[in-house]
């Protein structure tokens, strides 16, 4: 993951002084930074601008509410740190730039150096109120405009219980009202242009073509789309706020409802990070059963993508086709897991349980019965004129806007570019495995369907190689974090006693530090960094999904193009609300 | 005395029989889509489910009649009415079998373009008057695609007529006695399939109603029977352009063995059927493809073929 530990923080050391430059140890081994306010933006800018190593892509940018954490050694001084997360394509590395402010202070916006900053920014003003000078459109993004309070500052209440009694009087009932009126300024949106008023259409939050609660708000010429603006946040259910108060066992389950298509492709970065953070290492039987699995419901999430992108463009059929398939993967799911969606069958150092008798036959079932019906998608569907004309050279961006934008997953790679971390950083076993990254060079909606499908394909052959050669062994760990202790020694001596009461009832301690992990997930990069303060909950829980950066592209693309367009495009870049706003 | 009482009888019984089809084929599409999406569609209300038009008729009627507070009231119960009102009207000349006609109309051709123009204002003043977004736009894109597709449809026919020497559909059905029109005329018959398709605004050509982009378009306000009366109003006219294929290009009533009426129902619902397979088969061109085909492909393809038709009409002579 990391090119030379500390290679990158001695290049800063050197450009900006070594007292400007803090290094920080972290459990994951990313190069992580800490610098003054004054030289962030100095120092980001350089990275990405001047640096050899040329750190393209804002891969992350959050925030940590840092006022009762106990265990921040060797950590300069700070109430809220600003965390960037940078990814650089040319030598495969990451770096963490820290940035400390105390109560009240902001920090320069560095949408200038990366535009998809823009929504990042945003979210940490939702969240944590930390501000920043110079961005172009800073309001809530997430939280509704009148919510009152930054949900994931510490002392803001979790729940429900520790608010009081919801009470809307009739003032308060006015006032949401009112902050419903649609103000095009409000939203940066021109009323109008030269001659013409702009007619503005709700696209949602209710809207068949929107696959889920999403509203964009559309400035129209007739039905071009003058311009745009995408308001998120009807799905947000506070899951990062939620790991701060979950044991950390028993927030895997929330995991599988970020990217709900996905199912365990969600739990896999989670416990991965945990892992990292316990450092446990798992057997290979587990490597092996969480691979097939996570591929089962990659095919499972292209195949949904599959049907109801070409219900989208008008097609109504094939959405009943592909969701049969879905079912019968499902069957597997069913047997393995005994949930469907959200079976949240990961664990810390393992998996719920091994494999039932009989899993071998009803994998080895679906392998068979799902190429001869890809193939027919092929025809119905690939090399239909009609699905042709609505997306070839539709809703395109060039490589170089992609990475820009934060652009990961399929998306990415239908601009040309072979990256999938699978390749580049095999996590959890995946370099034992033979199988190719599908690429498509025009960048367009018809571009990034052609690697969807081709992904389900290279998915099948990775989840064959994991049917014939599944590994003996056990299906979890025996880390004393991972599983309770074996029950013959817990009638032996008192210290496993006491190790398996604590585990059970407090759930595992995990030891204080920082780590994350990320997997290339179905719609493409999902991370949880994950801030450990040696407790059996997280501190800090951030979820960085795909779907984030790859909404904000939306109004670059639809610019200029018309209301079928935008669905097309929708459809294509293949994004989940809840994985949106988590 | 016994001509008005038989005019009547012809008069009703060609509305009963319309309207039951077009109820009927709420089950009929239903089921067809149900078979080639691999599941069962309706199949719970009566023997297969054939009785679910009946329960649908029966919940839409029982619905509370609700006009939205913005909509522009008058014209917004009139705007249903008139698809099915101008639909109905055209089969007055429709030649069922010899001597099975409300009204042997020597214009009837002609009858039927302008009627099929008038039903366009049904779904401009329904997606104008329901004052909503969604449903003015679907209501200028079926406007513009009237105008668009009206132009060729009628173009289209002119072969037929050229090549009979008569608007009246009777004298064309009897003048393909002996060879259909779909053969000499196939460019023209293809023509008007889709513009028959695009005139019913169905899949693929459903562009004003395109559920994933304008929710249901210009019907997005309507509900109860008011959304019923456009319902019946497009499986009418499926019927309608059946027929009409049915009529000026496949020979109408003309069929070996079986009664003439059995020959014209059997050749109507064959292409009943092909509508509904074409749902369930394509994708939605975008708006200005669907205008782009219709005016530089549709168009210059009809004059073409009154061009060769005429031409090799005069060298015959």
């Amino acid at each position: 993951m990391n090119a030379g530990n500390g290679s990158v923080i001695d290049e800063l050391k050197e450009r900006f002084g070594a007292g400007a430059v803090t290094a920080q140890q972290t459990k994951d081994g990313v190069p992580t930074a800490w610098v003054g306010k004054g030289i962030a933006y100095d120092v980001l800018n350089y990275l990405k601008m001047a640096s050899g190593r040329r750190f393209r892509m804002l891969y992350d940018l959050t925030a940590i509410d840092e006022r009762v954490r106990r265990h921040r050694e060797g950590q300069p001084e700070s109430d809220f740190t600003v965390v960037y997360h940078l990814l650089s394509y040319d030598s495969n590395e990451d770096v963490r730039i820290k940035t400390g402010l105390t109560e009240g202070e902001s920090i320069r916006s560095v949408t200038g150096i990366w535009p998809a900053a823009n929504w990042y920014e945003r979210e940490v003003w939702d969240m944590f109120g930390v501000g920043f000078e110079g961005h172009p459109h800073l309001r809530r993004i997430l939280m509704p405009p009148t919510w009152k309070g930054h949900p994931l500052r510490k002392d803001h209440p979790a729940r429900a219980t520790e608010m009081g009694p919801f009470r809307l009087p009739e003032e308060k009932s006015m006032e949401e009202q009112e902050a419903m009126r649609f103000h095009p300024e409000d939203w940066g949106l021109a009323p109008g242009g030269e001659d013409t008023d702009y007619m503005f259409l709700n696209l949602g939050p209710h809207h068949p073509g929107t696959h889920g609660l999403l509203r964009i708000i559309l400035a129209l010429d007739g039905e071009e789309i003058v311009d745009s603006v995408v308001d998120i946040g009807f799905h947000h259910r506070g899951a990062e706020k939620m790991g701060e108060r979950q044991s950390w066992h028993t927030y895997i389950p929330y995991t599988d409802r970020i990217d709900y298509l996905a199912g365990v492709l969600n739990n896999l970065p989670y416990v991965l990070a945990v892992e990292k953070l316990a450092g446990i290492e798992v057997p290979d039987r587990v490597k092996v059963i969480r691979i097939m699995l996570s591929e089962l419901f990659r095919i499972e999430s292209h195949l949904v993508w599959y049907g109801t992108f070409a219900q989208d463009l008008g097609a109504l059929s094939p959405v009943f086709y592909t969701f049969y398939d879905r079912e019968r993967m499902f069957e597997i799911i069913e047997a393995v897991c005994g949930g469907r969606m959200h079976p949240g069958w990961f664990r810390i150092g393992g998996v719920a349980q091994d494999l039932p008798k009989g899993w071998d036959g009803l994998v080895r079932g679906f392998l068979d019965w799902l190429p001869s019906r890809l193939a027919e998608y092929d025809s119905i569907i690939m090399k239909n004129s009609l699905f042709k004309a609505r997306t070839k050279g539709v809703g395109a961006y060039t490589l170089s806007e992609a990475m820009e934008w934060g652009v990961t997953g399929p998306n990415l790679r239908a601009c040309g570019f072979e990256w999938d971390w699978r390749k580049k950083r095999p996590y959890g076993g995946y370099d034992w495995f033979d199988f190719e990254i599908p690429t498509a060079r025009e960048g367009d909606c018809y571009g990034r369907a052609v690697v969807r499908v081709e992904e389900i394909r290279q998915s099948m052959r990775i989840v064959e190689q994991c049917l014939k050669n599944m590994p003996a062994g056990d299906h979890k760990s025996r880390h004393p974090l991972a599983a309770p202790p074996l029950k013959p020694r817990t009638m032996q001596d008192i210290e496993t006693l006491i190790d398996h009461f604590l585990g059970v009832s407090w759930g595992p301690v995990i030891p204080a530090g920082e780590a994350a992990a990320g997997v290339e997930g179905a719609k493409g990069n999902n991370s949880y960094y994950l801030v450990s303060d040696g407790s059996t909950v997280s501190y800090r829980t951030r979820i960085r999904t795909p779907s984030f950066p790859h909404m904000q592209t939306l109004p670059m693309l639809v610019k200029g193009l018309n209301i079928p367009d935008l669905i097309a495009i929708l459809g294509s870049i293949d994004f989940i609300l809840a994985d949106i706003d988590r | 005395m016994s001509q008005t009482v038989i005019h009547l009888i012809m008069v009703f019984g060609v509305l009963g029989v319309m309207m039951s089809i077009a109820a009927g084929l709420i089950w009929v599409e239903r089921r067809l889509l149900g078979l080639w999406q691999d599941r069962y569609g309706p199949n719970r209300v009566g023997p297969l489910g054939m009785l679910q038009p009946l329960a649908d008729v029966i919940k839409i009627l029982a619905k509370e009649d609700w006009v939205p507070p913005f909509a522009d009231r008058p014209v917004f119960t009139l705007a249903p009415a008139i698809v099915v009102i101008t639909v109905l009207l055209v089969f007055a000349v429709m030649p069922f079998a010899p001597g099975i006609v409300v009204a042997d109309l020597n214009i009837g051709v002609l009858y039927f373009l302008a009627m099929s123009s008038l039903g366009v204002y049904s779904v401009a003043l329904g997606g104008w008057a329901s004052g909503n977004k969604y449903s003015l736009i679907g209501a200028l894109r079926a406007s513009a695609q009237m105008i668009s597709y009206e132009v060729f449809m009628g173009l289209s026919i002119m072969g037929v007529v050229m090549m009979s020497g008569s608007f009246d559909l009777r004298r064309i059905v009897e003048a393909q006695r002996g060879l259909w029109y779909i053969v000499p005329q196939f460019i023209g018959f293809a023509v008007f399939l889709v513009a028959g398709v695009a005139e019913t605004h169905r899949l693929p050509f459903d562009l004003p109603e395109a559920e994933s982009e304008l929710v249901a378009g210009f019907h997005s306000e309507y509900s109860g029977m008011k959304f019923g009366l456009f319902f019946v109003g497009e499986y009418l006219g499926i019927t309608l352009i059946s027929m009409l294929i049915t009529t000026l290009f496949l020979g109408g009533w003309y069929g070996p063995v079986l009664p003439p009426v059995v020959w014209f129902f059997i050749k109507t619902f064959f292409f009943i059927g092909f509508f509904i397979l074409l749902r369930a088969a394509l994708p939605r061109p975008r708006y200005d493809q669907l205008i782009r085909i219709g005016w530089k492909l549709m168009l210059p393809l009809s004059l073409l073929n009154i061009v060769v038709t005429g031409g090799i009409m005069l060298a015959a002579r």
